[in-house]
């Protein structure tokens, strides 16, 4: 075994690593040792044997496939590596840009968690009501910056789901196992009965944002609250945002500190504020993702204000399909904030019969009473008290 | 270190050849995985749509290997009692009763000895003399508990019963995992694997596979058939049809003793290639007029 290669082998591992694959130490070792029964000088073979070990997610195939390209191709694998490669990669990451003016210009990523609080202190009783209820689209950098910190006080319960897994306890299933144990010194007399019942899990949340230009104002606000609610919920958020196309941004969500968040957020997405095709969005999250995310009854939350440019039979169709397919639907619309407001666009017609709760966003209080609305379902998804919205029938119809 | 098993495949070439043998056509990078997986002695994790081949990946290993073949079905709540193990409690309900007319009482070793256990698939894989092929099949529909499990069984390939001891594999399975992605599997598990992603088929392997697997279809039939779902799979569907619907449709069409396609049998058939509503209704008629337009001038 070359040196040259090892090291080379160590390089590419980590030129992978740097483009955000998940890749394990022990399967570049696995790689030395595969290099003894597959040819080095087949260069396929050499790729796909590598393919195999190094990569385990499908959507990082091609990425692997371009990095493999990029450093084996143009070069002997026993040969030294140049720098070149790391610069290329360099540059690929390209310059971060900022998409949202961030309130304060000279704040940089980081500093952000301490000034929030600080804000969030000095502001009074009244001062805090009022904030409450001021509409997210007319507030001041600084007031957003208030918000942010009032959010994170918002207590989200999601009713669980019941899942197929047993576990000691007391429910209606026996425990045929446990009981024989049990009652051995009885001498095969079954006296004590021992029992299962269903345990329970958290319901994976799906959230489905509109970016377009018409939701522009709310966009940066809603970011956050997804970003908080994936940070405040044991269980899987799943995120995605459109406008004319769809695009998944839970990994980027999933960074620790929020401000670098949603700065790579806006890095990935690359149609922000375009115009709005609510149907496709709909269509391309149906095709790809619903089968992969909506497996355990997942809640499903679209926000968007349903100024839809694009197919109206298309939107019905695949809101229908998306009802159909999640544990319950509830569409946030932050023009529901308006007292006049009237569901009348064609978007929002021809989506609201498949739509289990039309609830506003618009905000902090309205936040706060979709808490409230998520924490009253019951299990099966029904609504408990009288917190009923004004615009669907809460009872969801069972197709 | 586990011992690989003792493959008879030494190289890539061989394999290929022996899964040619057994009607299976894989591609060159898919047969590269998978040879490695025998040799390093690692699991196989097989990812793609339902219906491309990756079940019959582990049928076809056994055959290769001379083994058996040993499937767990994985569903979401599947525990040890299904998976593992479980106690014949109606029988040491009988025994102590049996013994008990004879004025006897039971030991409890031996109401908990082997010919009281029942052997679920991952102990038998285990205990098999000759290392078997265990299939987990569609692990995207169990839970986390169960991923976890087959962490912890996959490193080791030993199994504890508290009443008979440990029970270790002396050589460990040929394992090949599946999942069809209806749920993220945990990096973990997959980190463990060698990972192969099978695609849809070109239209030449497509066809091979076809004419070996449905041997009374016309040549002329068989091209178009494929040539029709190859067509059919670009299509904006939500369910593609897989190598699986295309065998079936073909021998559904040498059942009805066609030899060409047309308008009217498509459309009576298209139930055996789609599987959602909405696919056929978008497809019937006109969509399946221009596609076997395409078809034809294609031929």
């Amino acid at each position: 075994m070359s040196g040259a290669l090892l090291h080379n082998l160590v390089l590419f591992g980590r030129v992978l690593r740097r483009l955000g694959m998940d890749v394990h130490p022990g399967r570049l070792a696995d790689l030395v040792a595969a290099l003894e029964v597959v040819s080095i000088g087949n260069r396929s073979d050499f790729q796909a044997a590598a393919r195999g070990l190094l990569v385990h997610r499908h959507e990082d195939m091609a990425r692997f496939d371009e990095a493999f390209e990029a450093f084996f191709t143009r070069r002997d694998p026993l040969a030294r590596p140049s720098a070149r490669v790391s610069g290329e990669l360099q540059r690929k990451k390209g310059a971060p840009l900022t998409l949202f003016a961030s309130p304060n210009a000279s704040d940089s990523v980081g500093a952000g968690s301490s000034d929030e609080s600080a804000t969030a202190d000095v502001l009074t009783y009244s001062e805090q009501e009022v904030l409450r209820r001021k509409d997210f689209a007319e507030m001041t950098p600084a007031e957003l910056q208030a918000v942010k910190a009032l959010m994170s006080e918002i207590a989200w319960r999601i009713r669980q789901r019941k899942t197929r897994r047993l576990r000691p306890g007391r429910g209606r299933l026996f425990d045929l196992r446990r009981t024989v144990r049990r009652n051995l010194r009885y001498g095969g007399e079954v006296l004590d009965w021992a029992r299962r019942e269903q345990k329970w899990k958290p319901r994976p949340i799906v959230i489905i944002a509109d970016v377009s230009g018409s939701m522009e104002r709310y966009s940066r606000l809603l970011l956050l609250f997804a970003c908080g609610l994936a940070k405040a919920l044991e269980q899987k958020v799943e995120a995605f945002v459109f406008s004319t196309r769809l695009t998944r941004i839970t990994r980027q969500l999933r960074q620790r500190n929020v401000e670098r968040a949603l700065q790579e957020v806006s890095l990935a997405v690359p149609d922000w504020s375009g115009g709005t095709r609510i149907g496709d969005a709909l269509h391309a999250f149906n095709f790809q993702w619903g089968r992969r995310v909506l497996g355990q009854g997942a809640l499903v939350l679209v926000v968007s204000d349903g100024w839809d440019r694009g197919d109206v039979g298309l939107l019905s169709a695949e809101i229908a399909r998306l009802h159909r397919s999640s544990h319950r639907l509830v569409w946030l619309n932050p023009l529901l904030g308006a007292p006049d407001y009237e569901p009348l666009t064609r978007g929002i017609q021809a989506a609201l019969p498949f739509i289990d709760d039309f609830l506003p966003v618009h905000n902090l209080d309205s936040l706060a009473a979709l808490a409230e609305h998520l924490a009253g379902l019951d299990e099966r998804g029904r609504v408990r008290g009288a917190n009923r919205s004004r615009w669907t029938d809460s009872s969801r119809p069972r197709i | 270190m586990k011992t690989p098993i003792e493959s008879p495949i030494k190289s890539i070439d061989e394999l290929q050849a022996a899964l040619r043998d057994r009607r299976y056509f894989a591609d060159r990078g898919l047969a590269t995985t998978i040879f490695l997986a025998l040799h390093l002695g690692k699991p196989l994790f097989l990812e793609g749509e339902a219906g491309v081949g990756k079940t019959e990946v582990a049928k076809v290993l056994a055959s290769i290997l001379d083994t058996e073949l040993i499937r767990l079905q994985c569903y979401e709540g599947l525990d040890v009692h299904h998976a593992v193990y479980e106690w014949n409690y109606t029988r040491q309900m009988m025994h102590i009763r049996l013994m008990e007319t004879q004025g006897q009482r039971p030991a409890e070793a031996e109401l908990f000895g082997p010919e009281f256990l029942l052997r679920r698939p991952l102990l038998r894989a285990i205990e098999h003399a000759k290392p078997a092929v265990l299939l987990i099949d569609e692990v995207d529909r169990s839970d986390e508990e169960f991923e976890a499990f087959l962490l912890e069984i996959l490193s080791d390939f030993q199994i504890t019963i508290p009443e008979i001891g440990t029970i270790k594999a002396e050589r460990s399975p040929v394992v090949v995992v599946t999942s069809n992605r209806t749920r993220e599997v945990h990096d973990a598990l997959k980190r463990r694997c060698l990972y192969a992603w099978i695609d849809y088929p070109s239209f030449e392997r497509e066809l091979e596979i076809v004419l070996s697997k449905v041997p009374d279809a016309p040549a002329a039939l068989a091209r178009e058939i494929t040539a029709f779902v190859q067509e059919l799979r670009e299509a904006d569907l939500y369910k593609l049809p897989g190598i699986a619907e295309t065998l079936e449709w073909t021998a559904a069409l040498v059942a009805l003793d066609r030899d060409a396609l047309d308008e009217s049998v498509v459309g009576d058939t298209l139930g055996v290639l789609l599987k959602y509503r909405d696919d056929i209704e978008k497809v019937q008629g006109e969509e399946v007029a221009t596609i076997l337009g395409r078809v034809r001038a294609g031929a």
